[in-house]
C-alpha cells in the first residue's frame, strides 16, 4: 500500500503530450506548486488543463501558459491573468469556461462513479448550448458529464504513506474533488507522515483515491491579494 | 445619490437574523461592514468557508485562508471549511438564504449579465451562474447607468446572460427596484434623487407608484 514516490520527477512519470490534467487549487491557494514546476521542466505540450483558475502571469498555471504548454484550458474564472486573456482573445488558446459549481460537481461525479449530473447553473445561457436538458418539478436542469482526465495533480497539507490526505483551511477547495477524479492521482504534501500517524476520523480524502504521493518542498504559497486590518 | 458605501448600507438592511449570506466581489463585499447590531448573519465564501471574519492583522496573514475574491481573511467563531462541491451543494439546495452580487446589466424579467463582454473582456462566470440559478433571494448591487450614461436597467440584456429570470431586487445609486411580473417596480429613491431622474435613467419598463419614499440609510 505504499504510495510514496521519491520526488516530483517520479511522480509525474507517464504524463505525455496531449493529455488531460486536473490541477487543484483556487486562485493560488492550495495549488500543487512543485508539480507545476515539474511539468515545466518536463516540457510536455498540448495539455488540456482542468482547473478553477489559470494562475497569475508569473505563478501557478500562468507559468505553463507562458511556456505555451497548454492547448486548452477548462476553468470557471480567469480574470487575474493578462497573458491568459491575451492568448484567449487572439485565439491561440482554446478555452472552455464553465460554472464553478458545475466544475466541482463534475469532478465529484467522477469520483463517485456517476456518469453525469443535473444542475440549474447555466440554463438559458450560452453554457447550455448543445446540452441535454431535463425538467424536474417544473425547473429546467442541464445534464453535465463527469470529467475524464488522464492525471489529477493536487496539493494537501498532510498525507500519509497510504495516501490518506488532510487539507488545511480554504486550500481544500477543489483538491479533494480532483483527487477523486484522476485516472491516476498525484499528490504533493507539505508534510508526509507514516501510515498510522493521522487520525482516521480527520481524513478528508481516503488513500484509495491516491496513486502517488510525495513530500513537496520550498513552498512559496504566494498570496494574490494581501488584505489586512490595521492594528 | 448614493456612493458604493451607501448602496452596501442599504442592502445591509435586507439582512435578517440567522441568514447565511453569499456576498459577491466589489460593492457586495462592503455589505459585511454594515450588518445591523441586532442581526447575526454567517457569510459564505464559495471557495469553502462558512463564517468569514475581518481581514487579518499583518502578523496573522495566512496564505491558506482566503475569500472568493482571493483576499486574505480570518474566520469567525463557529466557522467551518469544506470543499467546493459541498460549497455549491449548500448553494444549490438553497441553504444559503441570500445572494448579493454585482451586474453589468439587468432586465425587467430578472435576467442578469455579468461575466463576459464579447471580444473585449472574458473573465469567466466563477460561481455566479450557480448562485443565480439556485438562490431564492438575489439582490443585485449595481450602477444605474454606465460611464457613457446609458441605462443598465434594461428591457432585455444585450450581453451574454449569467442567469434567466432570477433577480428579485436591484439596489443602485439612485433607487431600490423590485422585479415582478416582467417589470421593474420603483420602491425607494436615494436621498436627493427625483423620481423623474430615475425614470429617465431606466430603459426597462418601470412601474412608479404615486408615492415613492426616500431610502432610510
Amino acid at each position: 500500500m505504499n504510495k510514496v514516490v521519491k520526488n516530483v520527477e517520479e511522480a509525474l512519470h507517464g504524463i505525455e503530450d496531449n493529455m488531460t490534467i486536473m490541477l487543484g487549487g483556487f486562485g493560488l491557494c492550495g495549488i500543487p506548486e512543485n508539480s507545476i514546476n515539474g511539468l515545466i521542466k518536463k516540457g510536455v505540450k498540448n495539455l488540456t488543463c482542468i482547473s478553477n483558475n489559470a494562475g497569475v502571469d508569473d505563478f501557478g498555471i500562468g507559468l505553463l501558459l507562458k511556456t505555451r504548454q497548454v492547448k486548452k484550458m477548462i476553468a470557471s474564472y480567469v480574470g487575474e491573468n493578462a497573458e491568459f486573456e491575451r492568448q484567449l482573445l487572439s485565439g491561440e488558446l482554446d478555452v472552455e469556461l464553465i460554472p464553478q459549481g458545475t466544475l466541482a460537481t463534475r469532478c465529484m461525479a467522477t469520483g463517485y462513479g456517476m456518469p453525469a449530473i443535473y444542475t440549474p447553473a447555466g440554463v438559458g445561457t450560452e453554457v447550455a448550448e448543445g446540452k441535454e436538458t431535463r425538467i424536474f418539478d417544473g425547473k429546467t436542469y442541464l445534464m453535465e458529464m463527469a470529467f475524464k482526465s488522464d492525471f489529477a495533480i493536487v496539493k494537501a497539507w498532510k498525507g500519509d504513506t497510504h495516501g490518506n490526505l488532510i487539507f488545511r483551511a480554504t486550500s481544500r477547495n477543489f483538491n479533494p474533488l480532483m483527487a477523486m477524479a484522476g485516472k491516476i492521482t498525484i499528490v504533493e504534501v507539505e508534510e508526509l507522515v507514516p501510515a498510522g500517524d493521522l487520525d482516521p476520523d480527520m481524513i478528508h480524502t481516503p488513500g484509495i483515491y491516491v496513486n502517488r504521493i510525495f513530500q513537496g518542498k520550498d513552498y512559496e504559497k504566494r498570496i494574490e491579494q494581501i488584505t489586512i486590518t490595521q492594528k | 445619490m448614493l456612493d458604493k458605501y451607501g448602496i452596501a448600507k442599504r442592502i445591509a438592511k435586507e439582512l435578517k437574523d440567522g441568514f447565511y449570506v453569499n456576498l459577491g466581489i466589489g460593492i457586495p463585499t462592503l455589505v459585511a461592514n454594515y450588518v445591523p447590531e441586532d442581526v447575526e448573519v454567517i457569510l459564505q465564501s464559495e471557495n469553502g468557508l462558512l463564517g468569514i471574519g475581518p481581514f487579518p492583522f499583518e502578523d496573522d496573514v495566512d496564505a491558506d485562508l482566503i475569500n472568493a475574491g482571493k483576499q486574505t481573511v480570518t474566520t469567525t467563531k463557529g466557522s467551518s471549511f469544506f470543499d467546493s462541491a459541498m460549497s455549491f451543494g449548500m448553494i444549490r439546495s438553497q441553504r444559503v438564504n441570500l445572494t448579493v452580487l454585482g451586474a453589468m446589466e439587468v432586465s425587467q424579467n430578472g435576467d442578469i449579465a455579468n461575466w463576459k463582454i464579447p471580444g473585449k473582456m472574458v473573465k469567466g462566470m466563477g460561481g455566479a451562474m450557480d448562485l443565480v440559478a439556485s438562490a431564492e433571494n438575489i439582490i443585485v448591487a449595481m450602477m444605474h447607468s454606465n460611464k457613457a450614461g446609458e441605462s443598465k436597467i434594461l428591457k432585455s440584456c444585450s450581453l451574454p446572460l449569467t442567469g434567466v429570470a432570477c433577480v428579485k431586487k436591484v439596489v443602485t445609486e439612485l433607487a431600490v427596484l423590485e422585479i415582478k411580473d416582467g417589470k421593474f417596480h420603483l420602491i425607494e429613491r436615494a436621498p436627493g434623487v427625483s423620481v423623474e431622474e430615475i425614470i429617465s435613467k431606466t430603459e426597462g419598463e418601470l412601474v412608479v407608484p404615486d408615492f415613492v419614499p426616500e431610502m432610510e440609510i
